[in-house]
């Protein structure tokens, strides 16, 4: 059995995924930790922005939320809020955006509102925040989620952010700048997007995980790339600096 | 000369049926005047913010609110507002109305109020079904043939408070840190209440004019409050207090706890000078920050 958990092994993947970006878009949770050990390994030209409007961030401890006073300190700008979504994001300046979301369907869109109808939800999840918009602008969307069942659904109760709609072509018909969802990393496997369709595409599974394991945690029967492979596992260094370095708590790890 | 209490700042300022915006991204969240409002029993409030946070559900669990016009409803990095989230999923203790944007639209909003502008257009919404739940979130045409694009409408709060590390007597305001969307808020609002930690002389303020966010000619009211963005932070002064946005997390799921800690914490003091006593100095030390002083500039 591994010496690692799941949870490590996404944040390793989705890290790897920044490999020679300078720009990334950063959430809180997972994606914080991901660029922040892809900083530090496969990215290390990267710039994190952070949508509370800082640009440049170096936090010397792991920031609880995207508005952690750690971010503040030592970075290159911070600026105002319509700043950072007018000129850096609408501006075209964002290369990377890691995106996440209580539910995803098949082509990336995602819902983060509501679980049931609108005006009596089962569920009031957060809301957009800025992810419709950054779904829309960022050159490259990352999405980081877990797999289950409940998440990876046929049809989305609501529509926050938009991923590729209805199929490859939609967001180009409406003229998004950005080129939508690139890659969703969970904590079993890695999935790309055709570009013909649109769809996700499993390429990678993690050690210890088959593909039975997958399609169980899947409310549709998903596309498998025929050069399906296993996820490199993580490298002792990559261990070290989340174990030592960056979650030293451990917040992350299960 | 606008030195005030928040006890007079509030009483004259904010009325029930209100429109009213306490901003502050993550940081510099006015809590202090939030728990005078709670304390006055304001009722039927508009209460706009980007990010609801902790302040707003502790005020809708006292029954300020009617309605929330905001982008993002959780407690950051921890989970959801629970006390929220039973108003609206089950009208606990009063049915709450929601009408939400996405954080661009939102600052957008307070961008056009305080430009004056009739609305904000924005690269967003496309493909999203917020439109769909939002009929204020609007499609023109371009007038120069660029297609369509998404509108929101100006956002002019009666009252807008803003907390900040310091200012002089008129209320010329200097914050730094997040400055999230408090300087259009603040020129959108019809009256701004200003809470700082520390009320300097007019010539400290001279000395560092670009670091002015508020000018005193748009403040009506300054009030002197330290640790008044407790538990939310001030860049300089304190750090946030995760511990408590956890704590909170188990205070606010049940509603006799959150009631129990309302009655404490809130009606229980006074002002947020007894707060702060009541915390403890332990709490002040342990949130205590790092030094990290900006190297001086030369405006000569």
């Amino acid at each position: 059995m591994s010496d690692y958990s799941p949870s490590e092994m996404m944040i390793v993947a989705a890290a790897r995924a920044l490999a020679g970006v300078r720009t990334v878009f950063v959430g809180v949770g997972l994606p914080n930790i991901a660029c922040n050990l892809a900083q530090r390994t496969v990215a290390p030209e990267l710039e994190l922005i952070y949508e509370s409007g800082v640009y440049g961030a170096r936090p010397a401890r792991l920031p609880l939320s995207i508005g952690d006073p750690a971010l503040v300190t030592g970075a290159l700008s911070v600026c105002p809020i319509i700043d950072l979504f007018g000129l850096y994001l609408q501006g075209g300046r964002v290369e990377v955006a890691f995106l996440g979301g209580a539910q995803i369907d098949r082509y990336g869109n995602l819902n983060t509102t509501v679980i049931g109808d609108y005006v009596h939800p089962k569920v009031r999840l957060p809301g957009s925040g800025g992810a419709c918009e950054i779904a829309i602008h960022a050159q490259q969307v990352f999405i980081i989620m877990r797999l289950s069942r409940r998440s990876f659904v046929e049809h989305l109760d609501f529509l926050t952010s938009p991923g590729h709609l209805g199929g490859a072509g939609e967001r180009e018909h409406l003229k998004m700048p950005g080129r939508g969802p690139q890659v969703v990393v969970t904590d079993k496997c890695v999935f790309r997007f055709d570009p013909v369709t649109g769809d996700m595409v499993l390429v990678s599974i993690h050690p210890g995980f088959t593909l039975e394991d997958v399609r169980a945690e899947m409310g549709w029967d998903p596309r498998v790339s025929p050069d399906l492979r296993e996820t490199e596992p993580p490298t002792p260094e990559e261990l070290h600096l989340l174990r030592e370095e960056l979650d030293p708590q451990g917040i992350y790890r299960s | 000369m606008k030195l005030t209490t928040m006890h007079d700042a509030i009483a004259t300022y904010v009325h029930d049926g209100d429109t009213v915006a306490i901003e502050g991204f993550t940081a510099c969240i006015g809590f202090a005047a939030a728990h005078e409002i709670i304390r006055q029993r304001r009722r039927d409030l508009v209460l706009c913010r980007m990010t609801p946070d902790l302040i707003y559900d502790q005020m809708v669990a006292a029954g300020c609110a009617r309605k929330l016009v905001f982008s993002y409803l959780g407690n950051p990095g921890v989970g959801p507002l629970h006390a929220i989230r039973r108003a609206v999923e089950k009208g606990i203790p009063a049915p709450l109305e929601l009408e939400e944007y996405s954080h661009f639209g939102m600052v957008g909003r307070y961008f056009a109020g305080a430009y004056r502008l009739p609305f904000f257009p924005l690269y967003s919404y496309t493909g999203s079904d917020l439109p769909r739940v939002n009929p204020r979130i609007r499609f023109v045409e371009s007038p120069y043939g660029d297609g369509p694009i998404a509108v929101v409408p100006p956002l002019n709060p009666d009252v807008a408070i803003i907390h900040a590390q310091r200012a002089d007597v008129h209320g010329n305001t200097q914050l730094w840190g997040l400055v999230g969307a408090q300087k259009e808020v603040a020129f959108a609002a019809q009256h701004v209440i200003v809470v700082v930690e520390e009320v300097v002389d007019e010539e400290v303020i001279r000395s560092d004019p670009n670091r002015t966010l508020i000018p005193g000619m748009i403040v009506d009211a300054v009030v002197h409050e330290p640790y008044g963005a407790h538990p939310s932070y001030v860049q300089g002064y304190y750090d946030r207090d995760n511990d408590f946005y956890l704590r909170w997390d188990e205070i606010s799921r049940d509603e006799s706890s959150t009631r129990t800690w309302l009655e404490e914490w809130v009606y229980g003091v006074r002002d947020r000078a007894e707060y702060v006593q009541k915390m403890g100095p332990e709490t002040w030390e342990r949130l205590k920050p790092a030094q990290a002083w900006s190297h001086p500039v030369n405006y000569g």
